[in-house]
């Protein structure tokens, strides 16, 4: 299957209550695919995002994820098929790192203890965090809280992760690694990576393709590999975008 | 034409809270009952944090409070009563009014202030630091997670803190009806007259339902919590002051229905 889209998005109009942040935005991400959205602060690539997880409605077009809408009798099996990275973490403060692998696993996968404590142990070793099982959020760092996140959001083996400014308030090398995390998290298990940031380092180290957002037009303005977006000089935006590093 | 536009914004942003109660209070109820079928969806830990907050946590300032209550209502109702010569009633008086209204009453209005603001603040925090949406996108209702068990806890200590309050508030008394020369004995046997098993098992009802309406308000101002600088903040202040009106609209119906019923 890998290659066949898993998520498509139709002629999309993006944003919450009243505002219309995106108009018309339509793409495809194929399975196994590590796909970027992005654009500069405020251009509506997180409010795209939402509407993938399915925080909020789409205000127009359609959005499927492997077929299937956001609907009220679809949304238990969708929110077992996505894991979710937030840009703080937003790990479970009261809950130990284990503990918060251990949520999503004793609320859905049906294993016994053992099962799912040996499950999340291997998942915290995957992201390198093996000895920080016992200890608090608040007692580690900004990067090693969304390695953890990353790993809650693997628990259930899901088809797709979104990934919402990995990068932000890290440090070049700790913002490095987590790229090096999420390609071996690709290679190892297939799995599709939907991923907002708008830092260039990452999206030319991790992205296949990407779509670019523009706030000023309020569209979606290009969609390729990023290597091929990084020298198009035919768009003013685009241009400039890469020119000065996001 | 300003100022009926502020009006209109606050009828519809207090319409919008209590809309959003109803909505919790409903999935709520509706996931107690599930409770027994699959004990497992009861958050047991989460349910004990929060009850030691509410009532352990709490017994030195709710003792404290209760004990200044029947200090202050014994020598105000002394002196009055000092004129017919009955000050021994002080007694009688404490011990209905305490058991009946005080104790539930001032119960819930210290647990808002305490555990309603709290539960607001920490639910205010994780809604802005994503933590809600994280539930959300795992297909968990936050509901279940966050106020369900806060809930309970208040329902179940609100009893326990209320005793005490009431306990404290006889005591004041007695000390204050020492000074006066009024025998230990006379004002417990006043005490003891006075307090019927129905006013001491309406004012734990009350205390239950109040219990309830503080971690509904609380819970409801958290999931409202806007993510801007001042949101935790808004959060917490709003369910202390809606905390304390929904107590004192609740008190009024439970008044009228007693009155109608003529108990």
């Amino acid at each position: 299957m890998e290659g066949s889209a898993i998520i498509k998005l139709e002629h999309v109009k993006a944003g919450y209550g009243d505002t219309v942040v995106l108009d018309d935005v339509s793409f495809e991400v194929a399975r196994g695919e590590i796909f970027i959205l992005l654009g500069g602060s405020g251009c509506g690539k997180t409010t795209v995002m939402k509407h993938m997880i399915g925080l909020n409605p789409v205000l127009g077009g359609s959005l499927t994820i492997d077929g299937m809408e956001w609907t009220d009798d679809n949304r238990a099996e969708l929110c077992r098929r996505i894991g979710v990275m937030f840009q703080s973490g937003a790990l479970f403060g009261s809950m130990t790192c284990l503990e918060n692998i251990l949520l999503p696993l004793e609320e859905f996968s049906g294993l016994k203890a053992a099962a799912r404590r040996e499950k999340a142990m291997a998942l915290l070793s995957s992201v390198e965090l093996a000895d920080a099982a016992g200890k608090m959020p608040s007692e580690i760092s900004g990067g090693m809280r969304k390695r953890v996140a990353i790993a809650r959001a693997m628990a259930l083996d899901p088809d797709v992760v979104f990934l919402d400014e990995p990068g932000a308030g890290l440090d070049p090398i700790t913002a490095s690694s987590l790229d090096e995390l999420v390609l071996r998290l690709r290679r190892e298990k297939g799995t599709t990576f939907v991923i907002v940031t708008h830092e260039l380092a990452s999206v030319f180290k991790t992205g296949d393709r990407a779509a670019m957002f523009d706030r000023a037009r309020r569209a979606m303005v290009a969609i390729g590999p990023p290597a091929e977006l990084a020298k198009r000089v035919d768009d003013d935006f685009i241009r400039r975008f890469f020119s000065r590093g996001g | 034409m300003k100022i009926f536009r502020s009006i209109g914004e606050h009828a519809a942003e207090i319409a919008g809270a209590v809309r959003e109660c109803m909505a919790i209070l409903g999935e709520t109820t509706v996931e107690f009952l599930l409770v027994p079928f699959n004990p497992r969806r009861f958050r047991v830990r989460d349910f004990m944090l929060a009850f030691e907050r509410a009532s352990f946590d709490a017994l030195p300032v709710m003792s404290g409070v209760g004990f200044l209550l029947g200090v202050i209502l014994a020598f105000q109702s002394a002196a009055a009563l000092r004129t017919f010569g009955v000050e021994s009633f002080v007694a009688n008086l404490l011990s209905i009014a305490l058991f009946r209204e005080l104790g539930p009453l001032v119960a819930a209005i210290l647990l808002a202030g305490r555990s309603g603001s709290a539960f607001a603040a920490e639910i205010g925090a994780m809604k802005v630091d994503e933590e809600i949406d994280a539930l959300v996108t795992m297909g968990l209702r936050p509901v279940r997670f966050l106020a369900m068990p806060r809930i309970a806890a208040a329902m179940v200590a609100m009893p326990a803190v209320t005793i005490f309050v009431e306990l404290a508030g006889l005591v004041g008394g007695a000390i204050v009806l020492k000074m006066m020369r009024v025998p230990g004995a006379v004002y417990w046997a006043g005490v003891i007259s006075a307090a019927d098993v129905f006013s001491i098992v309406l004012g734990l009802a009350k205390a239950v339902v109040f219990g309830a309406l503080v971690a509904l308000v609380g819970c409801t101002a958290g999931m409202r919590t806007r993510s801007t600088a001042d949101g935790v903040g808004v959060a917490a202040t709003s369910a202390v002051v809606g905390g304390i009106v929904a107590i004192a609209l609740a008190d009024g119906i439970i008044a009228v229905i007693c009155n109608f019923w003529g108990v």
